[in-house]
């Protein structure tokens, strides 16, 4: 057997190896589904078995806390959720009021999303809008008690 | 003001494409005057980019809120320090730096080869300008950072204050780690140019390498620094403990990373064996064309990121940018494949060659396949129609083979023979660091451990970090007996000898403690509870008790913090002050952990705050093992990379093909 073979066989072995490895790490434990919280209400309950993962705005004031368990109303275009999270994993800063937030989870029977991750990003609190209507927010955060 | 800004950088975009324009033309026509008046364009565009840079800071500290950039990332009661790093707080302001950096490094380049490599230089200049140009039209029509705030379009309005940094970003390392990311992001750029250049002109010999050896190995350091800063913020800041979440941003830094390495390990082949020149030459584009890419990735949105940039609109203009390029690079590369020829052929799977060669294949693999995950939802979209992404485990699952693999390889590769390995060669060599291995291995489990990977990642840190110690006490043990030097100078004179050799093997050791640390992520241990002060709770072999509950208030934020003390065995360990902070421009909670750093572990607690209803602090506490080797591990690879820096006391001349590298091992050790 002549170099170039063998290598060629090593090298086929790795990558063989990984694809496979990369392919079959594709399943339920790891992949997610992108869904809208429209395109949800419409799912069979077969297919709501699958992990998802939604995207939408923090209901103002929906958010409450109680001890381990997290709970709050996901709305997007005016279509509501709700989501409760007791994941070990602290939430994100900027996990708050009015903030974009992508739950990651699974659908409780009771129609429930229960998040096993969820990140936050706040919505475009930090971007200028030049062209006015600069207004300054005065809210008093509720957590600060 | 804001007008000499967008005008400075108006006027260096133009002076881009003049100094492109009469780079190519001087290089073609054989102008020798062009070609220095393109240089000297690149001199200008240098000062106006620094102009452009110096007038935003300056808004930015004196509080210049009729610009929107100003207004939206700083305010008066920041510190300083953070005003000015707010210039790379946001989208403008970081694309600009971007732009300074590319500038003094196109300014550096221009001024150290005034005198040399004068026929590659035009093209060096046009790579580099071209590059220029395309980040200098972002600024200078797409996101421009001299926006001033206007009511309908007419009046400049003075909002008085600004909205202040992302409170995220207030903190040490994010002050220079964004910097540091750029530097080595961009800095690829420079070896790219030559060997583009390089390959334009046919340049005889590798001198492209030699020349940029020091920018890879620079730039590589600071990507790495970059990393591991962001890494260091992400687990002293972001309060979820970890240091690496696979997010595509995270993603977008490590893949030109991980192509770097590869080419730095695989420009040893060309060096001194004439070999892989087409692969040196793929590697280094691919390294320059992903750190493109990540900074695209991250500005694009389209790739949804927790710290990703907002959306917006030059997203297109990247990928154009980057079709055009690519194009070209690939087109050239194909023109010139009889001048890339190999000068050997590789003739063992068992030698230093093929172990360069698999090094590099593992690494490219890896990079593939993190490539591949973090675009998952784009390509599940296009193919399947359905957005699918995976997540941290699917990236654990396929990188942690990986980097053991590479650990493996780490520790096989220095010692095999060039050409081919034989089996009496392999024994010399392997034994003992293998018996180490399976001792580690054994002793662990016999401890209890059984994690799999765990045991494999611990008993291959030994085995490797054996193979080095032992090349370093062999070449010492040489220089002993020759010189009759004492230990401690022997080690330095044979380091000072071939520093780049025992540099990287530093590098190495680095990566082996890096290594230790990650594994200990598989001993992690976690509790969240909801509590009464006064009330203990146990975790692991800690006892933790909050005691108190404090707040206050200062000029930037309000704070409230759990004091929690943590005793073992009855005995007080230490008290930790986990604070939450609510900024008060921005209004964002931020939690500031506190944690307590030792070797062996560190104890790491999160006040997630107060309970809607109960009114109670909820606590999360965890213990983390070994992170601090990732540290440590940083400080080590620092130390190895500055020494490969250092000029080889002894210049080694290699006859291509002859058999080099072997010369510690002939001498056998003695004891």
């Amino acid at each position: 057997m002549n170099t170039t073979v063998k290598f060629g066989l090593v090298i086929a072995v790795v990558v063989g190896t990984l694809g496979w490895v990369a392919a079959s790490g594709v399943n339920e434990d790891t992949a997610s589904y992108y869904k809208t919280i429209s395109e949800i209400e419409k799912m069979d309950a077969n297919a709501k078995m699958k992990r998802l993962r939604v995207g939408g705005d923090i209901e103002k004031g929906s958010i409450k806390r109680d001890g381990k368990l997290v709970s709050f109303v996901l709305v997007e275009e005016s279509r509501k959720m709700n989501v409760r999270y007791d994941g070990n994993e602290p939430l994100p800063d900027t996990f708050r009021d009015g903030a974009q937030a992508l739950v990651d989870g699974r659908i409780e029977p009771d129609g429930t999303f229960h998040a096993a991750k969820i990140s936050a990003k706040c919505a475009s609190k930090y971007e200028a809008k030049p062209g006015g209507n600069y207004k300054k927010e005065n809210s008093i955060n509720e957590r600060a008690s | 003001m804001e007008n000499i800004g967008a005008l400075a950088i108006l006027l260096a975009f133009c002076l881009t494409i003049f100094s492109i324009a009469a780079s190519l033309i001087g290089a073609w026509k054989k102008k020798p005057f062009l070609i220095v008046s393109a240089e000297r364009a690149v001199i200008c565009v240098w000062g106006l980019v620094t102009l452009a840079s110096g007038l935003l800071i300056y808004a930015l500290m004196t509080g210049d809120f009729r610009l929107a950039y100003v207004a939206a990332h700083s305010n008066k009661a920041m510190p300083m320090i953070y005003k000015f790093s707010a210039w790379w707080g946001g989208q403008e302001g970081s694309l600009l730096m971007w732009n300074f950096i590319l500038a003094t490094y196109a300014l550096v380049v221009v001024l150290q080869n005034r005198r040399k490599h004068r026929e590659i230089m035009p093209y060096v200049t046009t790579t580099m300008m071209v590059t220029q140009a395309f980040f200098l039209m972002l600024i200078a029509f797409l996101v421009p950072p001299f926006q001033v705030l206007s009511t309908g379009g007419k009046a400049i309005v003075d909002v008085g204050d600004g909205q202040g940094l992302n409170p995220l970003l207030q903190y040490w390392t994010m002050v220079i780690h964004p910097p540091t990311l750029y530097l080595g992001y961009v800095g690829y750029i420079v070896p790219f140019a030559f060997a583009l250049g390089s390959l334009i002109t046919r340049q005889p010999g590798d001198s492209w390498i030699f020349t940029t050896r020091r920018w890879a190995i620079v730039t590589w350091l600071f990507q790495s620094t970059g990393i591991l800063l962001g890494a260091g913020w992400a687990y002293s800041v972001l309060g979820w403990g970890g240091y690496w979440g696979w997010d595509p941003v995270e993603n977008a830094s490590f893949l030109p990373w991980l192509t770097s390495t590869a080419f730095l390990h695989s420009v040893t082949m060309q060096e001194k064996k004439g070999m892989m020149k087409v692969w040196n030459l793929v590697l280094v584009a691919a390294t320059f064309f992903l750190c493109i890419f990540g900074t695209f990735l991250t500005r694009s949105g389209i790739v949804s990121s927790v710290h990703a940039f907002a959306q917006s609109p030059i997203g297109p203009y990247f990928v154009a940018f980057l079709t055009v390029t690519i194009a070209i690079t690939v087109l050239l590369i194909l023109s010139r494949l009889d001048y890339l020829k190999s000068e050997a052929p590789l003739e063992s799977v068992v030698s230093r060659e093929s172990s360069f060669l698999f090094n590099n294949l593992i690494l490219l693999a890896s990079c593939f396949a993190i490539l591949w995950g973090t675009l998952f939802p784009v390509i599940s979209e296009a193919i399947a129609g359905e957005k699918i992404s995976v997540d941290a485990p699917w990236f654990n699952r396929v990188n942690v083979p990986i980097g053991l693999a590479l650990l493996f390889l780490t520790g096989v590769g220095p010692l095999l023979a060039w050409r081919r390995s034989t089996p009496d060669n392999l024994k010399r060599n392997f034994m003992w660091p293998a018996l180490g291995m399976v001792a580690t291995i054994a002793i662990l489990a016999g401890f209890g451990i059984s994690h799999f990977y765990a045991l494999l990642s611990f008993g291959l840190c030994t085995f490797v970090t054996w193979t080095i110690v032992s090349e370093f006490f062999k070449g010492t043990m040489a220089i002993r007996q020759k010189d009759g030097l004492s230990f401690v100078p022997a080690v330095i004179e044979l380091t000072h000898r071939n520093t780049r050799r025992y540099g990287g093997y530093i590098v190495h050791m680095g990566i082996v403690m890096m290594f230790i640390g990650f594994t200990g992520a598989a001993f992690n241990q976690d509790t969240t509870v909801e509590v009464k002060v006064g009330d203990k709770f146990p975790l692991g072999r800690y006892e933790l008790k909050v005691t108190d509950i404090k707040m206050g208030q200062n000029e930037n934020f309000i704070w409230q913090n759990a004091v929690v003390e943590a005793t073992v065995d009855g005995k007080p360990y230490a008290t930790l002050t986990p604070e939450r902070r609510i900024y008060e421009k921005s209004q964002q909670p931020v939690s500031m952990v506190d944690i307590k750093r030792r070797l062996n572990e560190d104890l790491y607690i999160n006040f997630a705050g107060m309970g809607s209803e109960s009114q109670l602090p909820t606590i999360q506490a965890y213990v983390f093992p070994l992170v601090t080797w990732i540290w440590a591990g940083y400080w080590v690879l620092l130390f190895g990379s500055l020494i490969c820096l250092v000029p080889a006391k002894i210049k080694m001349q290699y006859a291509r093909t002859e058999v080099v590298g072997v010369s510690t091992k002939n001498v056998p050790a003695t004891k």
